[in-house]
Formats: structure tokens, C-alpha cells, sequence
């Protein structure tokens, strides 16, 4: 490491502050987003669409659970993203909180709604999958539990945001609960998973002796595609949410005012 | 001894005790609201000894949960009024020391009441002699994380409408782990197993939350201030 070594290094993060400048302004960003949605959007549709049609139509019925088991297709996928959302809601969060960028506090702000309506989806089909197969509508199973916590957790944050007025304070105050939440969301899963388990192990880390996945090619490769479509529709849709946020917050500035003007 | 971080942190804790020793009643309020809580589900449940005696770990332990988080609003709220909080703010020593004073002598005053008040009550709700020490021991590690945890709460609602039910839906999910451990000790106790896996969590978490809390209580009110 000589002298030139550290002028090529400082010319790299000059380069990597520019495009951050750039990239992250929320002026930028609108149009780039803009951009972005009808993309996303049509993949969502197409790896929803066949995802659903493989889980509800092509899938084999369970030998044990029967058709109740296409249930999963939604309900796996939106309890993942359910932990997911929360991760980038606590990620973006730190970010603003520590690198004071706009766009990370807003984005941790369009996160939460997102991320409750997946926990409440996970709840929901949960209850509606536990009927048949448990024989009641709500067990007070561990992993239903801390969806519900997390479904409180998620409750607070926007709860929190929306008592205070002031947008700085508000997004600061949400970041810091978003991670004093981080610290504690893997406490609570096996606080509550000591205290009572009744739901069936994850499948697909429950891998068999042979070193195959428990769980069937014909039902995990639909059930992947969920996933997967799951993660886009939540990028599609939190790309519309920044959007607005980013119109909401700005609405001050110049630019915004001339983007709205009939 | 005024110019050292301990000297700074004695400072504060015995302020805030004598503010509490001078206001008695702030402090009876959370036990008599303990209290009171306790002795409404057998009104509301049933007086049959056998059922309060399953039933009592759980009352117990939820009666000091909502109890503790009742008293979190005194614990910045009236300093953030008069200015105090802000002066300690500027202060050169760490606002995580001074806000640990803060949290400990919340917790002498409404913690430590409630632990030496629970035997009482778990008299009155049949239970079983042997599960006495799991209880006070648990309550004992277990309300001072609810103090801690608590305290980020109080921090991030300072002055915000309607204050005292936001803080907690921010608070209690986080106090879960503490009501399913501390109620757990008691309930292996009672059923003559041996609660010390129980108590070693609590203790646990006390540590945890000793390492991380203050520093949070500390972020959340320079949030609040600014």
C-alpha cells in the first residue's frame, strides 16, 4: 500500500458518495422507481400466477391433510416475509438512523404496512389451515404466537410513527424501536417456542437421511416460485409506497410542486 | 465526588429516590393497582383454592407487568416538563449512566415494592408454599429487565398524545419472554420441579438488557429532546 494506493481509494468512495448522492436523492429516485413498478409489477403477475396455478391446481394432494394443504402455498411465503420485512424495515432504519439518508427512513416507514399485512395474511391462513387440521381455529401453538407478537411489534412501529408529527423525530423513534425489536424478535421465537409446540417443524430444513428435502419436488418447486413471487410483489409495492412517501415529504420543494401542477 | 461518572450516577439516583420519598403516594399507586389486580380474578374467575392455585403464577406475574408499565410515565415525564431532562442531557457525563440511575431507582421504587408485596398475595391466591422462592427470586431478576425495557419505551413516547397506551403497545410485546419465564419458575416450582433452567434465563436476560438498555434509554431520549 503506497501513496497511490490511497488516492485510488479515496477516488472509489468519492465515486461511491456520488452515486449515492445521485442515485439515493429522493428527486432521483421517484422517476427511477417510477420506471422500476411496471416491471415489477408484470413479474410479479406472471411468477404469482404460475406459482398459484402449479400450488392450487397441479400440486398433488397431501396424503394426510388432503386439499387442505395448497393452504401452504400462501401461507409459508407470507409468514417468511412477514420475519423478512421486519429485517429491512430494522435494516433501512439503522441506515437512517446512522447515515441520516431520507431514503432509508422512508423506506423503513413504507415497510411496516407492508410487513403487517404479510404477518396478518400469515395469521389468517394460519387459523384457516389449523381448522381442518388441528381441529380449532387458534392453538396456542409457538410460532402462531410470535407471528401475533410480531404482528404487535409491527402495530407499535406504526403506532409510534403516526403519534408524532415531527417527520424527523418520527422516523428516528421507529428506527430505534425497529432494532431494539431486531434484538428481541429471536428471543421471543424461542421464549415461545419453549413454552409450546404444537406446530410441525420447519420442512425444509427437515432434510432426510439420504440428503434429499422432506418435502417433494412437485410441492417445493411451486412453493419456491411463491416465495419468490412474494418478494417481488413486496418490492413492487414498496416502491409504490416510497413513491407517495416521497411526494408526501417533499411536497415543499420545488420539484414536487412543478411534478404535481395540472 | 461531584466530578466522576460514579459521583454523577449517585447523584441522580439519590435525587430521584428523595423525589419519590417526598411524593409517597406515586409510589403506593402501582402497588395498590398490583394488588388490587390480583384480588379481582378470583372475583372474576372462581374461589375454588384448586384453580387459583394453577391460575396464580400467571396473575401474578401479568399483575407486575401491567403494574410496572403503569409507573413508566413517571419515570421522565415530569424531568421533561420542568427542563430537568434536558439539563442532563447537556451534562459532560454519558446520559446512558445518568439514564441507569434513573432506570434503578424506578425500579427500587416500584420493582422491589412489588417483589416484597407478591408473597402476600400469593397467600391469598392458594399458592403452594415451595413455589415462594421461585416467585420472589424470579420477580426479583424479572422486573428489573421490565424496568430496563420499559425505560426505552418512556424514553421514545417523552410528550407524545395519548402517551400512556402507545407506550404500551411498544412495551408489553417486548415483555413476553420475561412473563413466559418469570411465570414458568413459578409454575415448575409449584408442581415440585426444579425452576433453576427458569431463573438462569431471567438472569440471563437481566444481563442482556443491563448491556444494551441504557445506551437505548440513552438514543431514545436525545431522539425525544432534539
Amino acid at each position: 500500500m503506497g501513496h497511490g494506493g490511497g488516492i485510488a481509494h479515496i477516488a472509489r468512495l468519492t465515486a461511491l458518495f456520488q452515486f449515492l448522492h445521485k442515485y439515493a436523492s429522493p428527486r432521483y429516485f421517484y422517476g427511477f422507481a417510477g420506471r422500476l413498478i411496471p416491471w415489477l409489477a408484470g413479474l410479479t403477475a406472471l411468477l404469482l400466477g404460475w406459482g398459484l396455478y402449479q400450488g392450487l391446481f397441479v400440486a398433488p394432494p397431501d396424503y394426510q391433510q388432503g386439499e387442505s394443504v395448497r393452504i401452504m402455498f400462501i401461507h409459508v411465503p407470507a409468514a417468511w416475509m412477514s420475519m423478512f420485512v421486519y429485517m429491512v424495515l430494522a435494516g433501512a432504519g439503522a441506515v437512517g438512523l446512522i447515515w441520516n439518508l431520507k431514503l432509508a427512513e422512508m423506506t423503513a416507514t413504507a415497510c411496516a404496512p407492508i410487513g403487517a399485512s404479510f404477518t396478518f395474511l400469515a395469521l389468517v391462513t394460519g387459523s384457516l389451515w389449523g381448522k381442518p387440521m388441528w381441529g380449532t381455529w387458534w392453538a396456542w401453538d409457538a410460532r402462531l404466537t410470535s407471528e401475533l407478537i410480531l404482528f404487535f411489534l409491527y402495530l407499535g412501529f406504526m403506532a409510534l410513527q403516526a403519534a408524532i408529527d415531527d417527520t424527523k423525530r418520527a422516523a428516528r423513534a421507529g428506527a430505534l424501536l425497529a432494532l431494539v425489536g431486531v434484538v428481541n424478535i429471536p428471543i421471543i421465537h424461542f421464549s415461545v417456542q419453549w413454552w409450546n409446540t404444537l406446530h410441525q417443524p420447519a420442512s425444509l430444513s427437515a432434510i432426510n437421511k439420504i440428503g434429499a428435502p422432506a418435502i417433494h419436488p412437485s410441492l417445493l418447486v411451486p412453493l419456491l416460485v411463491m416465495a419468490v413471487a412474494f418478494t417481488v410483489f413486496f418490492a413492487t409495492v414498496l416502491l409504490m409506497r416510497l413513491r407517495a412517501e416521497i411526494l408526501h415529504r417533499e411536497r415543499y420543494t420545488t420539484w414536487v410542486t412543478e411534478l404535481v401542477k395540472p | 465526588m461531584s466530578g466522576s461518572l460514579t459521583g454523577a450516577f449517585l447523584c441522580v439516583l439519590r435525587r430521584d429516590l428523595l423525589l419519590a420519598a417526598r411524593k409517597p403516594a406515586d409510589v403506593a399507586t402501582p402497588l395498590v393497582f398490583f394488588a388490587i389486580v390480583a384480588s379481582l380474578f378470583p372475583l372474576g374467575v372462581s374461589p375454588e383454592p384448586a384453580i387459583l392455585r394453577t391460575l396464580a403464577p400467571g396473575v401474578l406475574w401479568v399483575a407486575a407487568l401491567l403494574a410496572t408499565m403503569l409507573s413508566l410515565n413517571r419515570l421522565f415525564a415530569a424531568d421533561h416538563a420542568d427542563g430537568t431532562l434536558e439539563l442532563l442531557a447537556l451534562s459532560p457525563q454519558p446520559l446512558a449512566a445518568l439514564a441507569a440511575a434513573k432506570t434503578l431507582a424506578h425500579w427500587l421504587t416500584t420493582g422491589l415494592p412489588l417483589v416484597l408485596l407478591s408473597p402476600l398475595l400469593a397467600t391469598q391466591l392458594y399458592l403452594p408454599q415451595e413455589a415462594f422462592g421461585a416467585l420472589l427470586l424470579g420477580l426479583l431478576l424479572g422486573t428489573p429487565v421490565l424496568s430496563l425495557i420499559g425505560a426505552v419505551g418512556a424514553a421514545l413516547t417523552l410528550g407524545l398524545r395519548g402517551g400512556g397506551v402507545l407506550l404500551s403497545l411498544l412495551v408489553l410485546p417486548l415483555y413476553t419472554p420475561i412473563l413466559i419465564f418469570g411465570a414458568g419458575a413459578v409454575t415448575a416450582a409449584a408442581a415440585g420441579l426444579d425452576p433453576e433452567a427458569y431463573l438462569s434465563l431471567l438472569g440471563a436476560f437481566l444481563a442482556v438488557a443491563l448491556g444494551f438498555a441504557p445506551w437505548a434509554t440513552a438514543a431514545a431520549l436525545r431522539i425525544s429532546l432534539d
